[in-house]
């Protein structure tokens, strides 16, 4: 068997791949979270579980009405984020004007709540959600074996981060965006309805998490507590990213989950934490974080 | 006197009678701490001090600092497996084992605080969390905490080779001591000069940054002071229920704190000693239900956050009544 380093390639390769899923997943999560505090100044905690939400969606819409996966792909995102614009419009639109930690304090207890509902509806054990057929079993690539369903995850979660990227840089509504971002008053005094905008951008974001939920489905399990432990990770992606860019919170993600992976190979122990690591050593080295612009 | 003056600013009358309700209820909180034991379950008491210790020892940073930490849970989870770890394995005394607590979890808050505090608002909030979590896994795989079992059977000890500690009503006592200690030492800290410089980088951070106060300095002292607070409430609660386990040291815990804090009142002395019972007492009613605590927590959370941000006491104070007594909304 080949070793590189001393480890076996295959070992090595496969961590590498599920490095590169987890990668996948955080850098669709950081993403949506850089684009809501963007615009809305808000962390918003409750992305975890917009992300369990998404799962959930896809789990019930197959057992109770029998959606299958490709539909759900697009629904659970639709709705997920017409709740995230009900929540936005009715209630976290009324702490704008206060101090940012109070935007974080409410969709921390946001979380909380809908975390709890689910767990007394469905138990806190994780529920099985079958890989759909077409993207069943796996490609053999000489050094490991590729399961079709997780090469599909990495394809889809790059196609949709540059979706979003180009959404946000190329077109007009992405300008709108970037202006509200520097100066929500003067963008509202040309005509552009910036209430609204808002309600958009948090709309995307939790459909982003809900597409990273459905996306997980059949590589995790569902379940309620599927959210609270990514999202911490996440908030130290961003850490690391720095909020400043849409193309930095996508990036880092993905390095970041490698580098997990690749601790997971050379020193195991350490792959829960390498990543908190990382971030107190960028904060000592670069406090704004790698793609930052404030400081 | 008419309605105007009270509401425009409290005439020195009314500002006495302040003082002199403060006192009042303090005398009558503390006869009842000392008396309630005879009625009401000791160990249950002694959760709620240790509790509202923790929260007032997290106000002190949130309240007079302006400071959102997100990881108390590391301070107050670690002052308890230091202060298990002494106790049991390295056969200490309880009043030694919580100072190896106490200046363990201000340790623990020195490293986290020198990091933390090169971000400010959101981003401090964020980097305390994902800290705390650090610790959090540190915790769950280092050999002296025993992972998923935690330190159990912790002895209480004997205090100062006097009082025996197993006894339920000594314990209480004991716990309430503490409690006392720490409130005062909290009080002695916001009325000092230091606690007014606390309060102005609350105020203003550039401010006080121009009028020549190493802000970062400050801000450190009182995220140590803060942590030191959080791990005494840590140590004495894991001698109180004889173990540590994981929960202390859990994200979640760092959310309840912030509940108790904010429910009560923010930046007020009492409101978190209040928060934190009312926050007990809601769990152990509901840790028989078959709903989940977070759903109720939860909600709290979000109706405190958009309805009263002040908390009880806060909302008091500046109520009309509270204003007409003499009450000023951020003392």
């Amino acid at each position: 068997m080949t070793m590189i380093f001393g480890v076996p390639m295959a070992a090595l390769m496969g961590q590498l791949l599920i490095g590169l899923i987890n990668g996948s997943f955080y850098a669709l999560l950081s993403l949506g979270l850089a684009v809501i505090f963007g615009l809305l100044r808000v962390i918003n905690f409750a992305h975890g579980a917009q992300y369990m939400l998404g799962a959930f969606v896809a789990l019930l819409l197959l057992t109770w009405t029998g959606v299958n996966y490709w539909i759900a792909l697009i629904l659970a995102p639709l709705i997920v984020g017409t709740f995230g614009a009900l929540v936005e419009r009715t209630m976290l639109s009324r702490l704008y004007k206060l101090d940012h930690l109070y935007g974080l304090l409410f969709t921390f207890g946001l979380a909380l709540t809908i975390e709890g509902t689910f767990r007394y509806f469905f138990g806190s054990s994780g529920q099985p959600y079958p890989t759909p057929p077409a993207l069943a079993g796996g490609v053999n690539l000489g050094f490991m074996f590729l399961p079709i369903y997780r090469g599909w995850v990495i394809v889809a979660s790059l196609a949709v981060c540059i979706a979003v990227w180009l959404l946000i840089e190329k077109t007009k509504l992405g300008s709108y965006l970037r202006a509200a971002t520097e100066n929500p008053v003067l963008v509202q005094s040309f005509g552009v309805n910036v209430p609204l905008l808002l309600t958009l951008t948090y709309a995307l974001g939790a459909s982003l998490a809900a597409f990273a939920g459905v996306l997980a489905a059949p590589i995790y399990q569902v379940s309620p507590l599927m959210g609270t432990n990514i999202i911490i990770v996440v908030f130290a992606v961003v850490v690391v990213g720095g909020m400043g860019s849409i193309l930095g919170a996508i990036v880092t993600g993905y390095l970041l989950g490698i580098a997990e992976g690749l601790t997971k190979v050379f020193y195991p122990e350490a792959s829960n934490t390498v990543i908190f690591v990382i971030m107190a050593i960028v904060l000592i080295l670069r406090p704004a974080g790698l793609f930052g612009k404030d400081v | 006197m008419s309605h105007s003056d009270a509401t425009a600013a409290p005439a020195p009358a009314a500002v006495q009678g302040a003082t002199r309700i403060k006192a009042v209820i303090l005398l009558a909180m503390l006869g009842f701490l000392l008396l309630v034991p005879m009625f009401l379950y000791p160990i249950f008491l002694m959760k709620i001090l240790c509790f509202a210790l923790f929260a007032a020892g997290f106000n002190l940073l949130l309240g007079y600092t302006g400071l959102l930490s997100f990881g108390h849970a590391a301070f107050f989870g670690g002052g308890a497996y230091f202060t298990a770890h002494a106790v049991k394995v390295w056969g200490l005394s309880p009043e030694l084992g919580i100072l190896v607590g106490v200046i363990g979890a201000a340790g623990l808050g020195l490293i986290m605080g020198l990091i933390a505090i090169r971000r400010q608002g959101i981003y401090f909030a964020m980097i305390t969390l994902a800290l705390s979590q650090m610790f959090f896994f540190f915790c769950l795989q280092a050999a002296f905490t025993n992972g998923e079992d935690g330190i159990q059977s912790v002895p209480r000890g004997i205090f100062l080779g006097v009082l025996d500690l197993s006894n339920q009503i000594n314990m209480y006592y004991f716990v309430l001591g503490v409690f006392l200690l720490g409130i005062l030492a909290i009080w002695r800290i916001i009325n000092s000069p230091f606690g007014m410089i606390l309060k102005s980088i609350r105020e203003n951070e550039a401010r006080a940054t121009s009028l020549g106060y190493t802000v970062a300095r400050y801000k450190l002292a009182a995220f140590v002071m803060s942590a030191a607070i959080a791990g005494l409430a840590g140590s004495v609660k894991s001698l109180v229920f004889q173990f540590a386990t994981l929960t202390d040291v859990a994200w979640q815990m760092s959310g309840e704190v912030i509940l108790m804090t904010l429910l009560g009142g923010i930046g007020t002395l009492i409101g978190p000693v209040i928060g934190a019972g009312l926050v007990v007492t809601l769990q152990n009613y509901l840790a028989t239900s078959p709903l989940p605590v977070t759903v109720i927590t939860g909600v709290v959370f979000m109706v405190c956050v958009l309805l009263f941000r002040r908390g009880l006491v806060g909302e008091f104070y500046a109520s009309r009544i509270g204003r007409r007594l003499g009450f000023k909304s951020d003392s």
